[in-house]
């Protein structure tokens, strides 16, 4: 509720002109999904939706704590927050030392992203959405079966240290959406419903999909190599975690 | 002459004082793995864990939670602001639950495999527990279809009767964010299934994450005995 209110402020605060404008959010045709793995029917249907056309940015965070002080390096409560929150920056309005103010910004918790959102009175995209909007290249809304796409994002992933990137340095896709992948992993408000971790390989009805082969082939695209690399990686993760390379952007309903 | 004796005097007394100062800031302060891969092992310098190479972090920023100005600790789930409705349909907020120790679980009521299973060690803990300053939650992952109304029935199927057991029900965006609070995974993977982590937690008085036990099947004793120690 207190973030409603302080959100409502800021709104205001917006309209006689002191924040700076908002990323621009892009229409998302919805459609159906494959998601990697997980879904008895196989298929998912994505209602359309929009989506920031670019990852959130450094100077757009620092605006934000600004605003809202009790998101700053130092008062952040640590159950939103493990000790890597914000890890570069100096101090609690004060960018890392050569850091980009327009390059993603990384090292904030899935709360935190959650409550930036909330606050632009956008949110994060599920998984599903995020996944529908990444699956477009330049030219194709769906280049799933694209190959060479494919190729382009493992790539993008063996490259070392892209959050250092400027936003929109990548490439924009059918949808006008840039940089989905190449520049950093991104939060969803739904990452936790991928279920690989220590804790599940113990339970009984966990996935173990992503883990062992032969279960793998059960995945609805086994080309599709760099999803299994996210799924996975969504699974590892928990809400409090802050990692460089994961940034987030916000989407909202149509 | 006798004035600057008393210069020479007070510069000697603050020097003291700035020295007696530092060497105070620098032996207070020791440091400790994060992830308390060596337990309790404490060091004077920074530097690195040597079993799981991450930055040692001072002590202090550990041990000591920060208490905002209602006495919420930093690390607690009071500082949730999310609303819910009980099976009694009252709507309450999680920190009107402050100052009793509460075992927390996350279930649906349609659920057939492991929930049943969830709950039954819930009222195995309660027995075991038997005290009325314990709560114990069960909170719904399928707000859609767990109105408070099914949750209310849910409880008289399942025998969990007296105002120890509260059933809650959130929303959606709410209920995720209780979950990764519990580091509890969840996904809907037809209309009426989930596949879910199954996880019991126990809460302190104040709100903070104090013990999970994972998985299905196993002892409870380990839990009971944190949930005993909490409550004294």
């Amino acid at each position: 509720m207190k973030y409603i209110i302080a959100c409502l402020f800021l709104f205001s605060l917006s309209l006689t002109g002191i924040s700076q404008t908002p990323t621009a959010l892009k229409q998302i045709k919805g459609g159906t999904l494959a998601p990697l793995y997980g879904l008895d029917s196989g298929k998912v249907w994505v209602d359309d939706f929009q989506l920031d056309e670019f990852a959130v940015t450094n100077q757009q965070y620092l605006d934000f704590v600004e605003k809202y002080p009790e998101w700053q390096k130092s008062k952040v409560k640590s159950i939103f927050a493990d000790g890597n929150y914000l890890v570069d920056w100096q101090g609690d309005l004060q960018l890392g030392k050569g850091m980009n103010s327009n390059s993603p910004i990384t090292n904030v918790s899935w709360f935190a992203a959650k409550a930036y959102c909330a606050c632009q009175d956008k949110r994060l995209p599920s998984v599903d959405e995020w996944e529908l909007a990444a699956k477009a290249s330049e030219s194709n809304p769906n280049a799933e079966y694209d190959s060479l796409f494919n190729q382009r994002i493992i790539e993008s992933y063996e490259t070392p240290n892209t959050y250092a990137k400027t936003v929109g340095s990548t490439y924009k896709n059918f949808w006008g959406v840039s940089d989905m992948h190449g520049l950093v992993w991104e939060w969803t408000s739904d990452f936790n419903s991928v279920l690989i971790s220590g804790e599940s390989r113990q339970d009984g009805d966990a996935d173990r999909n992503l883990f062992c082969a032969g279960a793998a082939i059960t995945a609805s695209n086994l080309r599709d190599y760099a999803a299994f690399m996210r799924y996975a990686f969504r699974g590892s993760i928990k809400a409090d975690y802050n990692i460089r390379n994961l940034g987030f952007r916000c989407a909202k309903s149509k | 002459m006798k004035f600057k004796y008393i210069i020479q005097l007070v510069s000697l007394v603050l020097l003291v004082i700035l020295f007696a100062c530092q060497k105070q800031t620098d032996t207070k302060e020791h440091y400790i793995c994060p992830m308390r891969c060596e337990e309790h092992k404490t060091y004077d310098q920074p530097g690195t864990c040597p079993v799981c190479k991450m930055d040692l972090v001072k002590v202090s920023s550990i041990e000591e939670p920060v208490v905002d100005e209602d006495g919420i600790s930093d690390k607690s789930i009071f500082n949730l602001t999310s609303e819910w409705k009980t099976q009694n349909n009252e709507t309450i907020h999680l920190n009107d639950l402050k100052g009793k120790v509460m075992v927390v679980v996350m279930i649906y009521t349609s659920c057939e495999a492991a929930c049943p299973r969830l709950v039954a060690d819930m009222r195995n803990i309660y027995a075991k527990v038997d005290n009325p300053d314990v709560d114990f939650l069960l909170v719904s992952i399928d707000p859609e279809k767990d109105t408070p109304e099914k949750l209310k029935a849910y409880a008289r199927e399942e025998h969990l009767v007296g105002e120890q057991w509260i059933l809650l029900q959130g929303g959606m965006d709410d209920v995720r964010e209780f979950s990764n609070v519990l580091s509890m995974k969840y996904k809907k993977i037809s209309p009426i299934d989930f596949s879910h982590t199954n996880i019991i937690s126990v809460f302190d008085k104040n709100g903070v994450l104090h013990y999970q036990q994972e998985g299905l099947g196993v002892s409870n004793d380990k839990l009971v005995e944190e949930v005993k120690k909490l409550s004294n």
